[in-house]
């Protein structure tokens, strides 16, 4: 290697590590502050080197933790019935939209098309949902806002399908006798399983870390998915205490409000950053894919 | 003659109908998407009159009366039309040139890094930011910026001999914190974009490069960065196209909705939820809504047409 490519080599790393740290150290210190004492806290503020250590905060939420459980058991069960919906949805649009022999398919891509460049925005979409449909304070108002927000995975899973179901294969089967269902299910979507991976990430991401939807839909705390719940501590640390986070034992004065808030935090996003070595490939992926037309 | 006729209906007829037999199955695959398309996207595109409304809940949306032009009277007439449309033009426009210069230049770099194990760690750090809830986000600023916690105000402002601040209280700090946390959440998203674009670049031009004698900061300036023009181009043009849309989470959730800074964080999306939901008039709340789907809708038309002039394959349509 020369000289001066082991210049940029070094450069390129140094650049990279200081990204890195500061795109970790935030975390760092979420990570810290959540096992500080809170007298220290209080003391000295938020730091990545805390004197005393404590794990009052977790045993604080462990102790009185139905709502937690009960807001990750709400967002689970929307984001899996809203991703799987969602992706099912598409993917039904999308097979039609994908033969080239489909009489609609012109006007059916418009059609899909077209909610991708103009939208009506929240007042109307909200109205539609609240006064048309009753969807204020249900689980559906949790789901079915974000099954396809607009056209654009649509798009995306029609390309695939055209470019990577041969259309021999299609027709072979349908010679063999199969209905289009039957080669929908069984040909179409086997064969499209890294397109399916990526946007079924990418939708369970998006369901994961949704908290507009229960802002605007939800005025019941009972339905706080967990990100709602985040949202709620943040600004009314109070809320911890008033609702049944905290077990009655402890008082109320007392509950370690600074360091709770950091430990709900680092609770909140333990789940995503588990799973994130695992799905890393179809993110990185599903990034690149989503700059380029669909 | 009569029989004749029908017979020819029917001989016309019975081929289309087997044509609709034929694809009744797919048919009823795009149900269900086609349904959910008209309830959620063109429903409330026509919903979009409410902004000529006076919106009256106990008379119902349809029913209540015409307003004509009011909603939007009253709007402009407040000096918010103004403070939004600017934050939301200004925010969107420094942050469409600082994401393309840093992307550019950090994807470059990450191109420099050879050992495998090493770019794949680098893209997987970067995008973090990018995967985590933009409420997660705010408790990081918020351990950041808070005035008797936040890491800033104990650790970082005392060192330097500088007093505490109260960030949520003082509008001026604002333009430079969100775009921080712009840039922080969003930079590796572009970076991995550009960085798609560059490792796409036939190796035998560096090849040839070298053979001339080309530096790297000359392979870099007179092959890279031309053969991307089109990733740059088609990308800016695409976000000018989205400049009247900004990123809600960001401006709500990270200054913690507090009404001492709206000077600096109001932007369209911002207003129009607050007047649906919060302290607002929902008239103007739904103008405002007419006008950035209005506007915005325009820019992204006038947008893809140059796109179109400069290259058809990168256009949307």
């Amino acid at each position: 290697m020369t000289y001066e490519n082991r210049i940029w080599q070094w450069l390129a790393h140094m650049v990279y590590l200081l990204l890195t740290i500061a795109c970790v150290a935030p975390f760092i210190l979420l990570l810290v502050s959540s096992f500080t004492d809170e007298t220290e806290i209080m003391r000295n503020g938020y730091s990545f080197f805390p004197k005393v250590f404590s794990t009052a905060a977790y045993e604080y939420l462990l102790s009185g933790s139905s709502s937690i459980f009960r807001a990750y058991g709400i967002t689970l069960f929307v984001t899996i019935v809203g991703t799987t919906a969602g992706l099912l949805i598409a993917a039904l649009l999308a097979y039609p939209l994908s033969r080239a022999d489909y009489p609609a398919r012109k006007a059916l891509a418009f059609f899909v098309f077209f909610t991708i460049l103009f939208n009506g925005g929240l007042v109307p979409t909200y109205l539609v949902y609240t006064q048309l449909f009753d969807l204020k304070n249900t689980l559906a108002g949790l789901i079915v806002p974000g099954l396809l927000t607009n056209g654009f995975y649509v798009l995306l899973l029609q390309t695939f399908f055209r470019t990577s179901v041969p259309l021999a294969v299609i027709e072979s089967a349908s010679i063999d006798g199969a209905g289009e269902f039957r080669i929908f299910w069984s040909i179409v979507l086997r064969l499209s399983t890294p397109v399916l991976a990526t946007v079924g990430l990418l939708q369970t991401l998006s369901y994961w870390n949704d908290w507009m939807n229960g802002t605007i839909y939800l005025t019941d705390v009972k339905l706080y998915g967990i990100q709602n719940l985040l949202n709620r501590i943040l600004s009314d640390a109070q809320f911890i205490a008033n609702s049944n986070f905290g077990s009655e034992i402890i008082n109320i004065a007392a509950a370690p409000l600074e360091t709770v808030k950091m430990a709900i935090a680092v609770i909140g996003i333990i789940p995503i950053l588990v799973a994130y070595p695992f799905f890393q490939k179809y993110f990185v992926k599903g990034i690149s894919i989503g700059a380029v037309k669909g | 003659m009569s029989q004749a006729a029908t017979a020819r209906g029917i001989a016309k007829e019975a081929p289309q109908k087997r044509r609709f037999r034929k694809y009744l199955p797919l048919t009823i695959m795009v149900l269900p998407g086609v349904l959910y398309f008209l309830l959620n996207n063109y429903l409330p595109m026509f919903g979009l009159v409410i902004a000529f409304k006076d919106i009256d809940f106990s008379q119902g949306i349809l029913a209540s009366d015409w307003a004509g032009l009011q909603n939007f009277e009253y709007l402009f007439k407040t000096s918010d039309a103004y403070i939004i449309t600017r934050n939301t033009l200004l925010y969107n426009g420094a942050w469409i040139i600082l994401t393309a210069v840093s992307g550019i230049m950090l994807a470059v770099l990450l191109n420099e890094v050879r050992q495998r194990f090493f770019a794949r760690f680098y893209q997987s750090i970067i995008l973090l930011p990018h995967l985590i809830s933009i409420i997660i986000v705010a408790y990081l600023s918020y351990a950041m910026l808070s005035l008797d916690t936040g890491f800033i105000n104990t650790t970082i402002l005392p060192a330097l001999g500088i007093d505490k601040i109260m960030f949520y209280f003082e509008a001026k700090y604002w333009p430079f914190i969100l775009t921080v946390v712009h840039m922080w959440k969003g930079l590796g998203y572009s970076v991995i974009i550009y960085y798609a674009a560059i490792i796409g670049i036939d190796e035998e031009y560096y090849e040839a490069a070298r053979l001339d004698g080309a530096a790297k900061y000359q392979q870099i300036l007179y092959i890279t960065i031309p053969l991307i023009t089109p990733v740059i181009i088609m990308l800016t043009l695409l976000a000018i196209g989205r400049i009247f849309y900004s990123d809600f989470g960001l401006f709500y959730q990270i200054p913690m909705n507090s009404g001492a800074i709206y000077e600096t964080t109001n932007v369209i999306d911002t207003y129009v939820y607050r007047g649906l939901l919060g302290l607002g008039d929902i008239g103007m709340s739904a103008a405002a809504g007419f006008y950035q789907s209005i506007v915005g809708f325009i820019l992204v038309l006038t947008a893809n047409m140059i796109i179109r002039k400069f290259s058809r394959d990168n256009a949307m349509f």
